[in-house]
């Protein structure tokens, strides 16, 4: 189904395939990085700016954009291909993409973690894959500035770039039935923070005491694509602190 | 003009067409298990497709209706009774004041849907009237139903108002009625104990080992109690990788079926997340949906490939069908 396609104004090739009857990926390239990112950016402002008929919304990842359309809408009620019809809308949104956006140079969001205990009960599971003292892990987890690339998974969960490659870890076999918001995890190279209760398979390895999440917020995610953030070590005393006046 | 809630049944919650345009922001669909169901008993009503009603899952609730109203009843066969009589499923149905709706034993299916002609009257958030268990968002008070709530239904449409007062003219007989007429049996599927579920090839189709895409095609899976509205987590053959690779996460979407590392297979359904790092090994075409949705835990299913394009075919056929239902009504009955 993979489809080449002439490079967009930006670095990365880009392959489009369905997902499903009533969604197309662009996929641009294989691997993570802050060039590939400001392209997906790039495209997902172009969206926001010129929609085609029968776009319903889409989802921007780390080396994909998603988007979602309505098949009747887009085959203009049955008489066209919906899938030919949403490549050709799209191709032609690639031909046309605007220069690339600098990156913002948007305020460093500072997130609070207690590591480890009950915090953090894949802490010292993580040491022993990694071979690192658990400080360690600590230390190499709060030192980076991330990227926030794509808010996904759940509401307000950010996964971020920049994560030291020494903490990678596979995920678990069996996700966990309920993981609480605020976990802070690594799966593969990746890290996040579980902005829900909701089932997960990430290593945890501490917990934030902030929301991620405010649905009666006007912006209900607390972070967004393209921002910066580190982690603060905190005690279980002060997390206890921020948690009374986070409320 | 309300409607009382005796008993809440297993899990009845509010969902409207689904929370729509907040996924880049994380936040999920929600919406009905079986969206067509909904969308047919909306119709039935006078309501637009993607109101508000109530998603009824294998037990029942018992309600009581505070005024008149103008019920439909789609999805799953319930053994639905008002005041002791059994009710009939897909079509409009007056009721007076002071029935009481019951349900029975789960007959075909497990998720009914219940719409009330104008809806409900639950506050709209992120643009939705949804609920959202996990979030504790959307519907009544962002959970299920329990006994002693007091639905807001504010009562019928000014048309469905017309078409109560037709079906039940007089002050006195019977205590319910129904039409004559009823949709298209197309848009009403029955439902098949172990279905056959028609699936494109996922994005991830070629990571799996030739014996597993066998088996993904040609042996049985059974949804295990451990399902919910996230998703059916199946039993069935261990689905295999070639290799381990780890997988970006990206988007995934209602019928996705994903494989964790453990090799039993996930179907994300109304409450799915909106990205995941799992393989997908395929993906549930749209005209499915019901037929998927309405498989118990504990039941059975398979899965069969089919083209994109015959999905899209299915696809136009099953919304021309509901347009042309749709314009039928607006054309006899709810003038």
């Amino acid at each position: 189904m993979d489809q080449p396609l002439p490079p967009p104004s930006g670095p990365t090739p880009v392959q489009l395939y369905p997902l499903g009857d009533a969604a197309v990926v662009l996929q641009f390239g294989g691997s993570i990085s802050e060039a590939t990112h400001r392209t997906i950016q790039a495209v997902g402002a172009s969206l926001d700016a010129h929609p085609f008929p029968g776009l319903l919304e889409y989802v921007p990842a780390f080396t994909t954009l998603t988007v979602y359309y309505d098949p009747w809408v887009v085959s203009q009620a049955g008489q066209q291909d919906p899938y030919q019809r949403v490549s050709e809308s799209l191709r032609q949104l690639l031909h046309q993409l605007p220069e690339l956006p600098a990156p913002d140079a948007t305020p460093v969001v500072e997130i609070p973690v207690c590591y480890g205990g009950a915090f953090g009960p894949d802490l010292d599971l993580l040491s022993r894959y990694t071979g690192l003292a658990a400080a360690d892990v600590i230390r190499l987890h709060t030192e980076p500035e991330y990227l926030v690339y794509m808010i996904g998974f759940a509401p307000g969960f950010p996964y971020l770039g920049g994560m030291n490659e020494r903490l990678a870890a596979p995920r678990k076999t069996q996700p966990r039935p309920l993981v609480p918001a605020g976990a802070v995890g690594i799966a593969g190279r990746q890290t996040g923070i579980y902005s829900l209760p909701t089932p997960g398979g990430w290593q945890l390895i501490g917990r934030t005491p902030r929301r991620l999440f405010t649905p009666e917020a006007a912006s209900p995610s607390l972070l967004q694509a393209g921002q910066r953030l580190r982690f603060v070590p905190i005690s279980e005393a002060e997390y206890q602190h921020l948690q009374e006046h986070e409320l | 003009m309300s409607c009382s809630v005796l008993r809440p049944g297993l899990l009845t919650t509010i969902q409207d067409g689904g929370r729509r345009g907040y996924r880049q922001a994380g936040v999920i669909v929600s919406g009905p298990m079986d969206s067509l169901a909904l969308r047919v008993a909306n119709l039935l009503v006078n309501n637009p497709p993607g109101a508000a009603g109530l998603e009824i899952t294998l037990l029942g609730p018992t309600l009581r209706f505070e005024a008149d109203h103008l019920l439909a009843l789609t999805g799953a066969d319930l053994s639905a009774t008002l005041d002791g009589e059994l009710l009939p499923l897909h079509r409009p149905i007056a009721v007076r004041r002071g029935s009481e709706l019951a349900f029975g034993p789960a007959r075909a299916g497990c998720r009914a849907y219940l719409a009330f002609s104008g809806g409900l009257a639950v506050p709209t958030v992120l643009g939705s009237q949804s609920t959202y268990l996990r979030a504790g968002l959307g519907g009544l008070e962002g959970r299920a139903l329990r006994a002693g709530d007091v639905l807001p239904a504010p009562g019928p449409t000014p048309a469905g108002q017309r078409l109560h007062q037709q079906l039940l003219s007089s002050q006195s007989g019977p205590r319910w009625a129904t039409t004559a007429w009823f949709p298209d049996p197309a848009l009403t599927p029955g439902l098949e104990a172990a279905p056959v579920i028609r699936v494109l090839r996922g994005p991830e189709y070629d990571l799996f080992t030739p014996a597993s895409q066998r088996a993904f095609w040609e042996e049985e899976f059974t949804v295990t109690p451990q399902s919910d509205r996230m998703g059916y987590r199946l039993a069935g053959p261990e689905l295999q990788r070639r290799a381990e690779q780890e997988i970006l996460s990206s988007a995934v979407t209602f019928g996705t079926v994903q494989v964790p590392a453990s090799g039993a297979p996930i179907v994300l359904l109304a409450d799915h997340q909106t990205t995941g790092g799992y393989p997908r090994i395929g993906q549930v075409i749209t005209a499915d949906f019901s037929h998927l949705a309405q498989v118990p835990p504990g039941g059975r299913l398979r899965f069969q490939e089919v083209s994109l394009t015959e999905a899209h075919y299915w696809y136009l056929h099953q919304e021309k069908t509901l347009q042309q239902f749709q314009r039928g009504l607006a054309l006899f009955h709810y003038q």
